[in-house]
Protein backbone atom coordinates (compact mmCIF):
# COMPACT_ATOMS: atom_id res chain seq x y z
CA UNK A 1 0.00 0.00 0.00
CA UNK A 2 1.36 3.34 -0.98
CA UNK A 3 1.71 5.61 2.02
CA UNK A 4 0.60 8.65 0.02
CA UNK A 5 -2.84 7.32 -0.85
CA UNK A 6 -3.55 6.79 2.82
CA UNK A 7 -2.38 10.25 3.79
CA UNK A 8 -4.95 12.64 5.28
CA UNK A 9 -6.63 15.19 3.07
CA UNK A 10 -4.39 18.19 2.50
CA UNK A 11 -5.15 20.87 5.04
CA UNK A 12 -5.49 23.52 2.35
CA UNK A 13 -8.00 21.86 0.11
CA UNK A 14 -11.56 22.93 0.65
CA UNK A 15 -14.58 20.68 0.55
CA UNK A 16 -14.34 18.82 -2.75
CA UNK A 17 -16.78 20.08 -5.37
CA UNK A 18 -16.98 16.71 -7.03
CA UNK A 19 -15.75 13.19 -6.52
CA UNK A 20 -12.07 13.52 -5.65
CA UNK A 21 -9.58 12.24 -8.17
CA UNK A 22 -8.76 8.64 -7.45
CA UNK A 23 -5.32 8.83 -6.00
CA UNK A 24 -4.48 5.19 -6.65
CA UNK A 25 -4.37 5.98 -10.33
CA UNK A 26 -2.19 9.03 -10.04
CA UNK A 27 0.28 8.08 -7.37
CA UNK A 28 2.66 6.87 -10.05
CA UNK A 29 5.48 9.31 -10.64
CA UNK A 30 5.13 11.52 -13.74
CA UNK A 31 8.00 9.74 -15.41
CA UNK A 32 6.12 6.44 -15.44
CA UNK A 33 3.13 7.89 -17.27
CA UNK A 34 2.84 8.39 -20.98
CA UNK A 35 4.33 11.82 -21.51
CA UNK A 36 2.78 14.41 -23.82
CA UNK A 37 5.18 17.30 -23.23
CA UNK A 38 8.78 16.70 -22.24
CA UNK A 39 10.70 19.82 -21.30
CA UNK A 40 14.48 19.66 -20.89
CA UNK A 41 16.87 22.39 -19.70
CA UNK A 42 14.56 25.22 -20.66
CA UNK A 43 15.92 28.75 -20.30
CA UNK A 44 13.98 31.85 -21.22
CA UNK A 45 15.16 35.43 -21.54
CA UNK A 46 13.40 38.80 -21.81
CA UNK A 47 16.29 40.72 -23.36
CA UNK A 48 19.11 40.38 -20.83
CA UNK A 49 16.84 39.29 -18.01
CA UNK A 50 16.46 35.56 -17.54
CA UNK A 51 12.97 34.49 -16.46
CA UNK A 52 13.16 30.69 -16.58
CA UNK A 53 16.24 28.77 -15.41
CA UNK A 54 17.13 25.26 -16.56
CA UNK A 55 13.63 23.89 -16.18
CA UNK A 56 12.97 20.15 -16.57
CA UNK A 57 9.39 18.92 -16.50
CA UNK A 58 7.34 16.09 -17.93
CA UNK A 59 3.65 16.76 -18.50
CA UNK A 60 1.74 13.47 -18.56
CA UNK A 61 -0.95 12.68 -21.09
CA UNK A 62 -4.63 13.14 -20.14
CA UNK A 63 -3.77 14.62 -16.78
CA UNK A 64 -3.97 18.10 -15.33
CA UNK A 65 -0.64 19.56 -14.31
CA UNK A 66 -0.83 22.67 -12.16
CA UNK A 67 1.93 25.28 -12.01
CA UNK A 68 1.97 27.21 -8.76
CA UNK A 69 4.28 29.81 -7.33
CA UNK A 70 4.36 33.44 -6.24
CA UNK A 71 3.80 36.30 -8.69
CA UNK A 72 6.67 36.83 -11.09
CA UNK A 73 8.12 33.36 -10.57
CA UNK A 74 7.98 32.71 -14.31
CA UNK A 75 5.11 30.24 -14.38
CA UNK A 76 3.11 32.15 -16.99
CA UNK A 77 6.24 32.78 -19.03
CA UNK A 78 7.01 29.08 -18.90
CA UNK A 79 3.47 28.15 -19.95
CA UNK A 80 3.67 30.52 -22.90
CA UNK A 81 6.86 28.88 -24.16
CA UNK A 82 4.88 25.67 -24.65
CA UNK A 83 2.89 27.08 -27.60
CA UNK A 84 5.61 29.58 -28.49
CA UNK A 85 3.37 32.54 -27.66
CA UNK A 86 6.39 34.35 -26.24
CA UNK A 87 7.74 34.68 -29.75
CA UNK A 88 5.24 37.47 -30.30
CA UNK A 89 7.14 39.57 -27.75
CA UNK A 90 10.20 41.40 -29.01
CA UNK A 91 13.70 40.67 -27.72
CA UNK A 92 12.94 37.32 -26.19
CA UNK A 93 15.05 34.19 -26.46
CA UNK A 94 14.43 30.58 -25.57
CA UNK A 95 16.97 27.79 -25.03
CA UNK A 96 16.47 24.11 -24.39
CA UNK A 97 14.23 21.37 -25.61
CA UNK A 98 10.46 20.98 -25.59
CA UNK A 99 9.16 17.74 -27.06
CA UNK A 100 5.49 17.33 -27.95
CA UNK A 101 4.92 13.60 -28.44
CA UNK A 102 8.62 13.29 -29.17
CA UNK A 103 8.72 16.17 -31.65
CA UNK A 104 10.77 19.29 -30.95
CA UNK A 105 8.25 22.17 -30.97
CA UNK A 106 10.79 24.77 -32.06
CA UNK A 107 11.32 22.81 -35.26
CA UNK A 108 7.59 22.61 -35.92
CA UNK A 109 5.50 25.01 -37.97
CA UNK A 110 4.15 27.44 -35.40
CA UNK A 111 0.63 27.36 -36.86
CA UNK A 112 0.54 23.57 -36.60
CA UNK A 113 1.92 23.70 -33.08
CA UNK A 114 -0.72 26.13 -31.88
CA UNK A 115 -3.43 23.95 -33.38
CA UNK A 116 -2.19 21.11 -31.23
CA UNK A 117 -1.50 23.23 -28.17
CA UNK A 118 -4.43 25.53 -27.44
CA UNK A 119 -4.48 28.30 -24.89
CA UNK A 120 -6.97 29.99 -22.57
CA UNK A 121 -5.96 33.32 -21.11
CA UNK A 122 -6.28 35.04 -17.79
CA UNK A 123 -9.05 37.39 -18.81
CA UNK A 124 -11.81 36.17 -21.09
CA UNK A 125 -10.89 37.54 -24.50
CA UNK A 126 -13.66 36.73 -26.96
CA UNK A 127 -13.51 38.40 -30.36
CA UNK A 128 -16.03 41.17 -31.06
CA UNK A 129 -18.00 38.71 -33.16
CA UNK A 130 -21.01 36.49 -32.60
CA UNK A 131 -20.84 33.49 -30.28
CA UNK A 132 -20.91 31.19 -33.30
CA UNK A 133 -18.14 33.05 -35.11
CA UNK A 134 -15.96 33.01 -32.03
CA UNK A 135 -16.01 29.23 -31.89
CA UNK A 136 -15.77 28.87 -35.66
CA UNK A 137 -12.78 31.22 -35.90
CA UNK A 138 -10.08 28.61 -35.38
CA UNK A 139 -11.74 26.31 -37.90
CA UNK A 140 -12.11 29.04 -40.49
CA UNK A 141 -8.52 30.26 -40.35
CA UNK A 142 -7.30 26.70 -40.55
CA UNK A 143 -9.21 26.27 -43.77
CA UNK A 144 -11.75 23.80 -42.42
CA UNK A 145 -14.37 23.20 -45.10
CA UNK A 146 -16.73 20.73 -43.43
CA UNK A 147 -19.91 21.47 -41.51
CA UNK A 148 -19.09 24.28 -39.16
CA UNK A 149 -22.30 24.19 -37.12
CA UNK A 150 -21.79 20.59 -36.01
CA UNK A 151 -18.30 21.29 -34.76
CA UNK A 152 -19.36 24.54 -33.12
CA UNK A 153 -22.11 22.70 -31.26
CA UNK A 154 -19.73 19.93 -30.24
CA UNK A 155 -17.16 22.40 -28.94
CA UNK A 156 -19.76 24.39 -27.01
CA UNK A 157 -21.05 21.14 -25.49
CA UNK A 158 -17.53 20.15 -24.46
CA UNK A 159 -17.17 23.54 -22.79
CA UNK A 160 -20.52 23.04 -21.01
CA UNK A 161 -21.92 26.18 -22.59
CA UNK A 162 -24.25 24.79 -25.26
CA UNK A 163 -27.43 24.72 -23.20
CA UNK A 164 -26.97 28.37 -22.23
CA UNK A 165 -26.25 29.77 -25.68
CA UNK A 166 -27.88 27.43 -28.21
CA UNK A 167 -30.68 29.93 -28.93
CA UNK A 168 -28.49 33.02 -29.11
CA UNK A 169 -25.58 31.87 -31.26
CA UNK A 170 -25.85 34.97 -33.44
CA UNK A 171 -25.62 37.34 -30.51
CA UNK A 172 -22.40 39.20 -29.73
CA UNK A 173 -20.03 37.30 -27.46
CA UNK A 174 -19.73 40.44 -25.35
CA UNK A 175 -23.32 39.97 -24.21
CA UNK A 176 -22.28 36.91 -22.20
CA UNK A 177 -21.25 37.04 -18.55
CA UNK A 178 -17.57 36.79 -17.61
CA UNK A 179 -17.79 33.10 -16.77
CA UNK A 180 -19.70 32.33 -19.96
CA UNK A 181 -17.12 34.30 -21.94
CA UNK A 182 -14.33 32.25 -20.42
CA UNK A 183 -16.12 28.99 -21.27
CA UNK A 184 -16.65 30.40 -24.77
CA UNK A 185 -12.90 30.96 -24.99
CA UNK A 186 -12.39 27.34 -23.90
CA UNK A 187 -14.88 26.20 -26.57
CA UNK A 188 -13.02 28.31 -29.12
CA UNK A 189 -9.75 26.64 -28.16
CA UNK A 190 -11.37 23.18 -28.21
CA UNK A 191 -12.87 23.66 -31.67
CA UNK A 192 -9.59 22.86 -33.40
CA UNK A 193 -9.33 19.73 -31.23
CA UNK A 194 -6.01 20.42 -29.48
CA UNK A 195 -4.01 17.69 -27.78
CA UNK A 196 -2.88 20.05 -25.06
CA UNK A 197 -4.76 22.91 -23.45
CA UNK A 198 -2.74 25.57 -21.65
CA UNK A 199 -4.71 27.56 -19.10
CA UNK A 200 -3.10 30.75 -17.84
CA UNK A 201 -4.93 31.59 -14.60
CA UNK A 202 -8.28 31.01 -16.30
CA UNK A 203 -10.32 31.71 -13.17
CA UNK A 204 -8.54 34.71 -11.72
CA UNK A 205 -11.18 37.09 -13.08
CA UNK A 206 -14.14 34.88 -12.13
CA UNK A 207 -16.32 34.37 -9.08
CA UNK A 208 -16.21 31.12 -7.04
CA UNK A 209 -19.34 29.58 -8.61
CA UNK A 210 -18.05 30.11 -12.11
CA UNK A 211 -14.63 28.91 -11.05
CA UNK A 212 -16.20 25.66 -9.83
CA UNK A 213 -17.85 25.24 -13.23
CA UNK A 214 -14.55 25.63 -15.03
CA UNK A 215 -12.83 23.16 -12.71
CA UNK A 216 -15.62 20.69 -13.31
CA UNK A 217 -15.17 21.22 -17.02
CA UNK A 218 -11.44 20.56 -16.76
CA UNK A 219 -12.19 17.29 -15.00
CA UNK A 220 -14.34 16.13 -17.92
CA UNK A 221 -11.90 17.35 -20.53
CA UNK A 222 -9.18 15.08 -19.20
CA UNK A 223 -10.52 12.22 -21.32
CA UNK A 224 -9.56 14.01 -24.50
CA UNK A 225 -7.03 16.62 -23.53
CA UNK A 226 -3.82 17.11 -21.62
CA UNK A 227 -3.94 20.25 -19.54
CA UNK A 228 -1.43 22.55 -17.89
CA UNK A 229 -2.86 25.24 -15.67
CA UNK A 230 -1.11 28.19 -14.10
CA UNK A 231 -2.87 29.27 -10.95
CA UNK A 232 -2.39 31.64 -8.08
CA UNK A 233 -4.94 29.75 -6.12
CA UNK A 234 -3.42 26.83 -4.22
CA UNK A 235 -6.81 25.39 -3.35
CA UNK A 236 -7.56 25.29 -7.04
CA UNK A 237 -4.36 23.41 -7.75
CA UNK A 238 -5.16 20.99 -4.94
CA UNK A 239 -8.72 20.45 -6.18
CA UNK A 240 -8.30 20.36 -9.91
CA UNK A 241 -4.92 18.91 -10.73
CA UNK A 242 -3.27 15.49 -10.76
CA UNK A 243 0.27 16.79 -10.65
CA UNK A 244 1.62 20.02 -9.29
CA UNK A 245 4.83 21.83 -10.05
CA UNK A 246 6.05 24.55 -7.70
CA UNK A 247 8.16 27.31 -9.23
CA UNK A 248 10.18 30.00 -7.52
CA UNK A 249 12.34 32.69 -9.11
CA UNK A 250 12.20 31.02 -12.51
CA UNK A 251 13.26 27.61 -11.22
CA UNK A 252 11.27 24.45 -10.75
CA UNK A 253 11.55 23.61 -7.05
CA UNK A 254 9.36 20.57 -6.74
CA UNK A 255 7.12 18.48 -8.94
CA UNK A 256 5.03 15.55 -7.82
CA UNK A 257 1.57 14.11 -7.46
CA UNK A 258 -0.69 16.88 -6.22
CA UNK A 259 -1.74 15.12 -3.02
CA UNK A 260 1.87 14.45 -2.12
CA UNK A 261 3.07 17.97 -2.86
CA UNK A 262 0.40 19.48 -0.66
CA UNK A 263 0.78 17.03 2.23
CA UNK A 264 4.40 15.97 2.33
CA UNK A 265 6.47 18.40 0.31
CA UNK A 266 10.16 17.50 0.23
CA UNK A 267 11.56 20.99 -0.23
CA UNK A 268 11.31 23.44 2.70
CA UNK A 269 10.53 26.28 0.24
CA UNK A 270 7.53 24.39 -1.10
CA UNK A 271 6.30 23.84 2.40
CA UNK A 272 6.80 27.50 3.24
CA UNK A 273 4.79 28.52 0.19
CA UNK A 274 1.88 26.11 0.55
CA UNK A 275 1.52 26.91 4.21
CA UNK A 276 1.27 30.58 3.32
CA UNK A 277 4.51 31.84 4.76
CA UNK A 278 5.23 33.84 1.61
CA UNK A 279 3.86 34.50 -1.85
CA UNK B 1 -9.09 81.03 8.30
CA UNK B 2 -9.92 84.71 8.21
CA UNK B 3 -13.15 85.93 6.65
CA UNK B 4 -11.57 88.17 3.92
CA UNK B 5 -9.43 85.30 2.62
CA UNK B 6 -12.48 83.08 2.17
CA UNK B 7 -14.30 85.91 0.41
CA UNK B 8 -11.29 86.43 -1.86
CA UNK B 9 -11.15 82.74 -2.73
CA UNK B 10 -14.81 82.64 -3.54
CA UNK B 11 -14.48 85.72 -5.71
CA UNK B 12 -11.54 84.27 -7.65
CA UNK B 13 -13.46 81.04 -8.08
CA UNK B 14 -16.46 82.85 -9.48
CA UNK B 15 -14.40 85.00 -11.83
CA UNK B 16 -12.55 81.99 -13.25
CA UNK B 17 -15.76 79.98 -13.61
CA UNK B 18 -17.30 82.87 -15.52
CA UNK B 19 -14.24 83.32 -17.75
CA UNK B 20 -13.99 79.63 -18.71
CA UNK B 21 -17.76 79.43 -19.16
CA UNK B 22 -17.82 82.46 -21.46
CA UNK B 23 -14.97 81.02 -23.55
CA UNK B 24 -16.77 77.69 -23.82
CA UNK B 25 -19.99 79.43 -24.80
CA UNK B 26 -18.07 81.51 -27.35
CA UNK B 27 -16.83 78.35 -29.05
CA UNK B 28 -20.39 77.16 -29.54
CA UNK B 29 -21.50 80.61 -30.65
CA UNK B 30 -18.93 80.84 -33.44
CA UNK B 31 -20.35 77.83 -35.26
CA UNK B 32 -23.94 78.94 -34.79
CA UNK B 33 -23.13 82.49 -35.88
CA UNK B 34 -21.52 81.18 -39.07
CA UNK B 35 -24.41 78.82 -39.68
CA UNK B 36 -26.98 81.54 -38.99
CA UNK B 37 -25.20 84.05 -41.21
CA UNK B 38 -25.01 81.53 -44.03
CA UNK B 39 -28.67 80.62 -43.61
CA UNK B 40 -29.65 84.29 -43.64
CA UNK B 41 -27.64 85.17 -46.72
CA UNK B 42 -27.54 81.91 -48.61
CA UNK B 43 -30.79 80.30 -47.55
CA UNK B 44 -32.85 82.73 -49.63
CA UNK B 45 -30.96 82.00 -52.86
CA UNK B 46 -31.02 78.29 -52.28
CA UNK B 47 -33.58 76.69 -54.57
CA UNK B 48 -33.96 73.65 -56.77
CA UNK B 49 -32.17 75.41 -59.64
CA UNK B 50 -29.08 75.72 -57.49
CA UNK B 51 -28.78 71.92 -57.36
CA UNK B 52 -29.85 71.16 -60.95
CA UNK B 53 -28.62 73.94 -63.24
CA UNK B 54 -25.27 75.07 -64.58
CA UNK B 55 -23.99 78.57 -63.83
CA UNK B 56 -25.52 81.25 -66.09
CA UNK B 57 -23.23 83.42 -68.25
CA UNK B 58 -22.05 86.70 -66.76
CA UNK B 59 -24.86 89.25 -66.69
CA UNK B 60 -27.72 86.77 -66.49
CA UNK B 61 -29.27 86.08 -63.11
CA UNK B 62 -30.29 82.65 -61.81
CA UNK B 63 -28.67 79.36 -62.68
CA UNK B 64 -27.09 76.95 -60.22
CA UNK B 65 -23.99 75.07 -59.25
CA UNK B 66 -24.88 71.49 -60.11
CA UNK B 67 -21.50 71.04 -61.80
CA UNK B 68 -19.63 72.28 -58.71
CA UNK B 69 -21.51 69.96 -56.36
CA UNK B 70 -20.83 66.95 -58.58
CA UNK B 71 -17.27 68.19 -59.14
CA UNK B 72 -16.58 68.39 -55.42
CA UNK B 73 -17.90 64.86 -54.96
CA UNK B 74 -15.72 63.62 -57.85
CA UNK B 75 -12.64 65.28 -56.36
CA UNK B 76 -13.40 63.69 -52.99
CA UNK B 77 -13.78 60.31 -54.66
CA UNK B 78 -10.34 60.71 -56.24
CA UNK B 79 -8.87 61.84 -52.94
CA UNK B 80 -10.44 58.86 -51.19
CA UNK B 81 -9.15 56.40 -53.79
CA UNK B 82 -5.63 57.78 -53.61
CA UNK B 83 -5.28 58.82 -49.97
CA UNK B 84 -7.32 56.37 -47.91
CA UNK B 85 -5.58 53.08 -48.89
CA UNK B 86 -2.13 54.57 -48.30
CA UNK B 87 -3.23 56.09 -45.02
CA UNK B 88 -4.88 52.88 -43.88
CA UNK B 89 -1.93 50.64 -44.70
CA UNK B 90 0.60 53.04 -43.18
CA UNK B 91 -1.55 53.23 -40.05
CA UNK B 92 -1.63 49.43 -39.85
CA UNK B 93 2.15 49.39 -40.21
CA UNK B 94 2.64 51.89 -37.40
CA UNK B 95 0.26 50.15 -35.01
CA UNK B 96 1.06 46.51 -35.77
CA UNK B 97 4.50 46.10 -37.31
CA UNK B 98 6.61 49.21 -36.83
CA UNK B 99 9.95 49.10 -35.06
CA UNK B 100 11.13 51.97 -32.93
CA UNK B 101 13.26 54.23 -35.11
CA UNK B 102 11.46 53.95 -38.43
CA UNK B 103 8.05 54.31 -36.77
CA UNK B 104 9.24 57.44 -35.01
CA UNK B 105 10.38 58.89 -38.34
CA UNK B 106 7.11 57.98 -40.05
CA UNK B 107 4.99 59.39 -37.22
CA UNK B 108 6.99 62.61 -37.12
CA UNK B 109 6.85 63.00 -40.90
CA UNK B 110 3.12 62.39 -40.87
CA UNK B 111 2.62 65.16 -38.34
CA UNK B 112 4.79 67.46 -40.43
CA UNK B 113 2.85 66.58 -43.58
CA UNK B 114 -0.35 67.36 -41.71
CA UNK B 115 1.05 70.79 -40.95
CA UNK B 116 2.16 71.62 -44.49
CA UNK B 117 0.07 74.58 -45.73
CA UNK B 118 -2.51 73.36 -48.21
CA UNK B 119 -1.36 75.83 -50.85
CA UNK B 120 2.10 74.26 -50.78
CA UNK B 121 0.54 70.86 -51.39
CA UNK B 122 -1.33 72.51 -54.27
CA UNK B 123 1.95 73.69 -55.78
CA UNK B 124 3.36 70.20 -55.40
CA UNK B 125 0.39 68.65 -57.22
CA UNK B 126 0.69 71.39 -59.84
CA UNK B 127 4.33 70.52 -60.49
CA UNK B 128 3.64 66.80 -60.41
CA UNK B 129 0.48 66.51 -62.51
CA UNK B 130 -0.38 69.83 -64.20
CA UNK B 131 2.99 70.91 -65.61
CA UNK B 132 3.85 67.66 -67.46
CA UNK B 133 0.56 67.70 -69.40
CA UNK B 134 0.33 71.49 -69.55
CA UNK B 135 -3.30 71.76 -68.43
CA UNK B 136 -5.36 71.71 -65.26
CA UNK B 137 -7.27 68.57 -64.45
CA UNK B 138 -9.62 66.92 -61.96
CA UNK B 139 -6.88 64.34 -61.48
CA UNK B 140 -4.46 67.02 -60.24
CA UNK B 141 -7.05 68.28 -57.76
CA UNK B 142 -7.64 64.74 -56.58
CA UNK B 143 -3.91 64.22 -56.06
CA UNK B 144 -3.66 67.40 -53.98
CA UNK B 145 -6.62 66.46 -51.78
CA UNK B 146 -5.48 62.82 -51.63
CA UNK B 147 -2.13 63.88 -50.18
CA UNK B 148 -3.91 65.91 -47.53
CA UNK B 149 -6.11 62.93 -46.59
CA UNK B 150 -3.12 60.66 -45.91
CA UNK B 151 -1.71 62.06 -42.64
CA UNK B 152 -5.11 62.35 -40.97
CA UNK B 153 -6.02 58.79 -41.95
CA UNK B 154 -2.66 57.39 -40.82
CA UNK B 155 -2.88 58.82 -37.34
CA UNK B 156 -6.55 58.05 -36.74
CA UNK B 157 -6.12 54.48 -38.04
CA UNK B 158 -3.11 53.97 -35.78
CA UNK B 159 -4.98 55.35 -32.77
CA UNK B 160 -7.98 53.09 -33.23
CA UNK B 161 -5.86 49.99 -33.91
CA UNK B 162 -3.91 50.66 -30.71
CA UNK B 163 -7.23 50.73 -28.91
CA UNK B 164 -7.80 47.06 -29.74
CA UNK B 165 -6.74 45.06 -26.67
CA UNK B 166 -3.63 42.96 -27.14
CA UNK B 167 -5.44 39.99 -25.64
CA UNK B 168 -7.46 39.73 -28.86
CA UNK B 169 -4.32 39.48 -30.97
CA UNK B 170 -3.01 36.81 -28.60
CA UNK B 171 -6.27 34.89 -28.78
CA UNK B 172 -6.12 34.77 -32.57
CA UNK B 173 -2.46 33.84 -32.70
CA UNK B 174 -2.94 31.13 -30.06
CA UNK B 175 -5.45 29.58 -32.46
CA UNK B 176 -2.79 29.42 -35.14
CA UNK B 177 -3.52 32.62 -37.06
CA UNK B 178 -0.53 34.31 -38.67
CA UNK B 179 0.13 37.92 -37.83
CA UNK B 180 -1.41 39.22 -41.03
CA UNK B 181 -4.42 36.96 -40.68
CA UNK B 182 -4.86 38.18 -37.10
CA UNK B 183 -4.85 41.77 -38.31
CA UNK B 184 -7.29 41.15 -41.15
CA UNK B 185 -9.74 38.87 -39.34
CA UNK B 186 -9.69 40.26 -35.81
CA UNK B 187 -7.90 43.57 -35.30
CA UNK B 188 -9.20 45.52 -38.29
CA UNK B 189 -12.83 44.39 -37.84
CA UNK B 190 -12.63 45.30 -34.15
CA UNK B 191 -11.43 48.80 -35.03
CA UNK B 192 -13.44 49.21 -38.25
CA UNK B 193 -15.96 51.68 -36.82
CA UNK B 194 -13.26 53.98 -35.57
CA UNK B 195 -11.17 53.69 -38.71
CA UNK B 196 -14.18 54.48 -40.91
CA UNK B 197 -14.97 57.49 -38.74
CA UNK B 198 -11.42 58.75 -39.10
CA UNK B 199 -11.64 58.39 -42.87
CA UNK B 200 -14.93 60.27 -43.06
CA UNK B 201 -13.52 63.07 -40.93
CA UNK B 202 -10.43 63.23 -43.13
CA UNK B 203 -12.60 63.59 -46.24
CA UNK B 204 -14.81 66.18 -44.53
CA UNK B 205 -11.68 68.08 -43.60
CA UNK B 206 -10.43 68.36 -47.20
CA UNK B 207 -13.88 68.89 -48.72
CA UNK B 208 -13.62 72.59 -47.94
CA UNK B 209 -10.06 73.09 -49.18
CA UNK B 210 -9.78 75.85 -51.77
CA UNK B 211 -6.13 76.78 -52.11
CA UNK B 212 -4.80 73.47 -53.45
CA UNK B 213 -7.60 73.36 -56.05
CA UNK B 214 -7.04 76.85 -57.46
CA UNK B 215 -4.20 75.76 -59.74
CA UNK B 216 -4.88 72.04 -59.98
CA UNK B 217 -8.59 71.36 -60.59
CA UNK B 218 -8.87 75.06 -61.51
CA UNK B 219 -12.61 75.35 -62.05
CA UNK B 220 -15.11 75.02 -64.83
CA UNK B 221 -18.35 76.79 -65.66
CA UNK B 222 -19.66 73.71 -67.46
CA UNK B 223 -19.78 69.99 -66.82
CA UNK B 224 -16.22 68.68 -66.83
CA UNK B 225 -14.94 66.78 -69.85
CA UNK B 226 -13.61 63.83 -67.88
CA UNK B 227 -10.89 63.25 -65.30
CA UNK B 228 -8.16 64.85 -67.41
CA UNK B 229 -9.93 68.21 -67.76
CA UNK B 230 -10.51 71.11 -65.35
CA UNK B 231 -13.43 70.57 -63.01
CA UNK B 232 -15.62 72.83 -60.88
CA UNK B 233 -15.72 72.53 -57.13
CA UNK B 234 -17.77 74.26 -54.43
CA UNK B 235 -14.90 75.97 -52.58
CA UNK B 236 -13.36 77.41 -55.75
CA UNK B 237 -16.81 78.46 -56.93
CA UNK B 238 -17.37 80.29 -53.64
CA UNK B 239 -14.02 82.03 -54.04
CA UNK B 240 -14.71 83.10 -57.64
CA UNK B 241 -18.26 84.26 -56.95
CA UNK B 242 -17.43 86.05 -53.71
CA UNK B 243 -14.77 88.30 -55.28
CA UNK B 244 -16.94 89.08 -58.32
CA UNK B 245 -18.71 92.46 -58.61
CA UNK B 246 -22.21 90.98 -59.12
CA UNK B 247 -24.84 90.89 -56.35
CA UNK B 248 -26.47 87.76 -57.74
CA UNK B 249 -23.13 85.92 -57.67
CA UNK B 250 -22.58 87.03 -54.08
CA UNK B 251 -25.91 85.48 -53.10
CA UNK B 252 -24.99 82.27 -54.88
CA UNK B 253 -21.62 82.22 -53.11
CA UNK B 254 -23.47 82.36 -49.78
CA UNK B 255 -25.72 79.53 -50.90
CA UNK B 256 -22.71 77.45 -51.97
CA UNK B 257 -21.09 78.14 -48.60
CA UNK B 258 -24.21 76.89 -46.86
CA UNK B 259 -24.33 73.71 -48.94
CA UNK B 260 -20.65 73.01 -48.32
CA UNK B 261 -20.98 73.55 -44.57
CA UNK B 262 -24.04 71.32 -44.40
CA UNK B 263 -22.19 68.58 -46.31
CA UNK B 264 -19.30 68.73 -43.86
CA UNK B 265 -21.63 68.79 -40.84
CA UNK B 266 -23.56 65.84 -42.20
CA UNK B 267 -20.45 63.74 -42.73
CA UNK B 268 -19.33 64.65 -39.20
CA UNK B 269 -22.66 63.49 -37.82
CA UNK B 270 -22.44 60.35 -39.94
CA UNK B 271 -18.98 59.65 -38.58
CA UNK B 272 -20.17 60.03 -35.01
CA UNK B 273 -23.11 57.78 -35.71
CA UNK B 274 -20.85 55.04 -37.11
CA UNK B 275 -18.53 55.31 -34.12
CA UNK B 276 -21.37 55.16 -31.60
CA UNK B 277 -22.87 52.16 -33.36
CA UNK B 278 -19.58 50.27 -33.54
CA UNK B 279 -18.98 50.83 -29.83
CA UNK B 280 -22.36 49.35 -28.98
CA UNK B 281 -21.39 45.90 -30.37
Amino acid sequence: MDSVSGAPQPALSMKPLREPVHMEKTTAQPSEQSIRLDITDLNFFYGQKQAVFGLNLKIPTHKVTALIGPSGCGKSTFLRTLNRMNETIRNTRVEGQVLLDGQEIHAMDVVGLRRKVGMVFQRPNPFPKSIFENVAYGLRINGYTGRLDELVEKSLRRAALWEEVKDVLKRSAFALSGGQQQRLCIARALAVDPEVLLLDEPCSALDPVTTAKIEELMFHLKDSCTMAIVTHNMQQAARASDFTAFMLDGKLIEHSVTSKLFTTPTDPRTEAYITGRFG
Amino acid sequence: MSEPRIMWRKAVNNVMLTLTGVAAFGVVCVLFLILGYLLLNGGTSLNLNFFTQLPKPVGETGGGMANAIVGSLKLLLLAALMGLPVGLLAGVYLAEFGGKTFSFVVRYTTDLLNGVPSIVIGIFAYALVVLPVKHFSALAGGVALGIMVIPITVRSTEEFLRGVPNSMREAAMALGASKWKTIVTVVLPAASGGILTGMLLALARVAGETAPLLFTAFGNRYWGQGWGQPIASLPVMIYTYAISPYDDWHRQAWAAGLVLLLLVLLSNLGARFILAKSKAV
